[in-house]
């Protein structure tokens, strides 16, 4: 323990100053990181999969690395399983760096994405398989296996093959199989990628109630936005072997860091600024396909030019007239016509052409349509929104 | 009902087909056999007595039925030299079998490793030499084993022997012409199950803390039984009654039970004797089938 202490004190340098902006910001200052993950490149035949990557993980977090397919979120997870070791950069557990370590050597687990269950073994062996190789007695080999199998609850399916299992049973084997180990790291590739979406939606509340029940750290990656926010505490979004953002799901929704991290997370109407003004507490912007609008204008400088103006189609309301709307004065209201409507059960989603050209999606929840009435496709409207709803982004 | 219909005349003309080809070309031939074993010899033609004349009536077959006897089966346990060449065709089975698997296995392994695009290449190589006959192949074997031939040319010119080494007619010669002529039966089945072996099954092995040998040990090895099976069974039951390596590459001191047979049927004219040889090595035969059936049933109930 003492050496351990001491061993970790020795690496970790004096004074190091978190790399980029977003990386660290939402980690309490003095807070030390349970896997730190610095520069981290990897190179795939002149490809680079990822390109300096920095992180910092605390423990008992859930993280989800978020992105497209090809950004780079399952080499370096499979870096911190060591199935791949970066051409440069570090990855330090507790202090210790274990970039060059083999995988059978790493304190973490990986729960694989096709759940690579050994199908020539028992449910109950499958589970047993890590903690064999561990060298502990049968006694307590076979007590933990009935404790995990208890935890995803496939009690009474012990003597099964995985090829006799569902899906849904599959998956909770590779699960108990990955925590049995009791790994200070719990790696989760695309867990959830093979259920289908019924089953998703149980099993992600069931992933999120496991991991805080065990306080355990799991890093999941996924390309499902949806998933990352049901079940992570914090996200960190990826783009050609980058971090974007790293930030809170709400932050992330609300506050995008780009454009590009606006438009991957979530649906938004993006409005290319052509001239800008401060006045105060907002920003006056002129727009040639959307005409002028008015923004909270964020507390940072911002470049004069090169201004997107976003807003998610939630907030933005649909009115019948201006005076509807609220009258002259109002901030923001864009006349349009409707072009386009679909139905999608508990909400409707609308297109509305404005008058200066631009189309701008609007989505309002069933509930509410049903008080202000449906509009059809042809009908003129008033578009509107609030200007503290608009994120103001550099292009 | 509507659940007849489903199997529709075409469907149930396929599904009678095998077991068609099986009666005619199988059972009847085996039919055959089985009952000239249980003739007698005789100077006559056909070789063997009695024979079934169903035009004279029932009565005559009813006769002819009566003179069938075990006597040949007898014979073989009676007479060592049928014992012995069972019990050699056994031995030089097993040690062919386990040569081929421990040769190659470790090819199959190898070529299920290549890319893709290479592994087409390398199965190419394996099936290639099928292309020039058999006998043929065998013959080769001859000219490089013989006293001036290739292979002791090479070993004096690298100073490994300084005179030419006797090679043919030893089970030497004949366990290379073996284990050369069936290989590409032992590493075909053994690809095929190994190159659909998932390669996540050994990144989770690692992560559960195997080293690689160990998780070939108790992840590949396992999970190519299959394929281990078939392949020792391909190789195995055709061994068995292997004629063509033994009789030109072999001594002359010892036969396989192919020779017996064919010795019986050809230099001794006694098709009774050799038609009971053929149907004791069938019943042998089965055995290792019947095991093997057991192991794919197993399989294919494990998957329900």
């Amino acid at each position: 323990m003492a050496n351990n202490m001491l061993r970790s004190g020795m690496t970790a340098p004096t004074g190091y100053a978190p790399h980029g902006l977003a990386t660290n910001q939402s980690l309490a200052a003095g807070e030390e990181p349970l896997l730190r993950i610095r520069s981290v490149v990897k190179t795939f035949a002149g490809v680079t999969a990822v390109d300096g990557v920095s992180l910092d993980i605390r423990a008992g977090e859930f993280f989800a690395l978020l992105g497209p397919s090809g950004c780079g979120k399952t080499t370096l997870l499979r870096m911190l399983a060591g199935f791949e070791v970066p051409d440069q950069g570090q990855i330090l557990l507790n202090g210790k760096d274990i970039a060059q370590m083999l995988p059978h050597q790493r304190p973490v687990n990986m729960m694989f994405q096709s759940y690579a269950l050994f199908p020539h073994l028992t449910v109950a062996k499958n589970v047993a398989f890590g903690l064999n190789r561990m060298g502990l007695p049968k006694s307590e080999v076979d007590g933990r296996v009935a404790e995990m199998l208890a935890l995803v609850q496939l009690k009474g399916f012990e003597n099964r093959r995985p090829d006799q299992l569902s899906g849904g049973q599959r998956q909770r084997v590779a699960m108990a199989r990955a925590l049995a180990r009791r790994p200070k790291v719990l790696l989760l590739d695309e867990p959830m990628a093979a259920l289908d979406k019924k089953l998703r939606e149980g099993t992600q509340r069931q992933l999120q109630e496991l991991q805080r029940s065990l306080g355990m750290t799991f890093i999941m990656v996924t390309h499902d936005q949806e998933e990352a926010m049901t079940v992570a505490d914090r996200i960190g979004v990826m783009a050609s072997g980058q971090l974007q953002q790293v930030a809170p799901p709400r932050e992330l929704y609300e506050a995008p860091a780009s454009r590009w991290v606006a438009e991957f997370v979530g649906d938004i109407n993006v409005i290319e600024a052509d001239a800008s003004t401060r006045e105060g507490g907002h920003l006056s912007l002129w727009s040639r396909e959307a005409g002028s609008i008015v923004a909270a204008a964020p507390s940072h400088d911002l470049a004069q030019s090169n201004i997107c103006v976003a807003i998610r189609p939630e907030k933005v309301r649909l009115f019948r007239s201006a005076s509807a709307a609220g009258g002259e004065g109002t901030p923001n209201l864009l006349p349009g016509e409707i072009i386009g409507h679909s139905y999608l059960g508990d909400m409707s989603l609308y297109q509305v052409r404005l008058v200066t050209g631009m189309v701008i999606r609007v989505s309002v929840t069933n509930a509410i349509r049903r008080e202000t009435g449906g509009f059809e496709p042809g009908e003129r409207v008033v578009v509107s929104f609030d200007p503290e709803d608009c994120v103001i982004l550099e292009r | 009902m509507s659940s007849r219909r489903i199997f529709t005349r075409p469907a149930r003309i396929a599904a009678i087909a095998p077991y068609l080809w099986l009666g005619l070309f199988f059972l009847v031939p085996f039919g055959f056999v089985l009952k000239i074993s249980l003739s007698q010899t005789a100077v006559a033609q056909p070789p063997y007595l009695p024979v079934f004349d169903f035009a004279a009536g029932w009565e005559t077959v009813k006769d002819s039925l009566a003179e069938l006897s075990l006597d040949n089966f007898r014979l073989l346990f009676t007479d060592n030299i049928y014992v012995l060449s069972y019990l050699r065709s056994i031995k030089v089975a097993a040690i062919s079998t386990a040569t081929l698997l421990l040769i190659g296995y470790p090819i199959a392994y190898a070529m299920s490793r290549l890319p893709k695009k290479w592994q087409g290449i390398a199965m190419m190589l394996v099936i290639i030499p099928f292309w020039t006959s058999f006998l043929i192949r065998v013959y080769a074997w001859i000219n490089i084993l013989q006293q001036d031939g290739l292979l002791n040319s090479v070993l004096m010119k690298l100073g490994i022997i300084s005179s030419p080494v006797v090679w043919l007619a030893s089970d030497t010669a004949m366990y290379i012409g073996l284990v050369y002529s069936y290989l590409p039966f032992m590493i075909l089945p053994l690809f095929a199950t190994l190159s659909k072996m998932d390669g996540a099954l050994l990144e989770a092995a690692a992560d559960l803390g195997c080293s690689p040998v160990k998780a070939f040990w108790l992840i590949t090895l396992p999970i190519s039984v299959p394929g281990i099976a078939a392949g020792v069974l391909l190789c195995f039951i055709p061994i068995i009654g292997e004629f063509v390596v033994p009789d030109l590459l072999a001594g002359s001191d010892a036969t396989m039970i192919g020779q017996t047979i064919w010795m019986e049927f050809f230099t001794n004219r006694d098709w009774p004797v050799a038609s009971a040889t053929a149907v004791v090595l069938l019943v042998i035969l089965i055995l290792p089938l019947l095991a093997y059936e057991r192991v794919q049933t197993r399989q294919i109930e494990g998957k329900r």
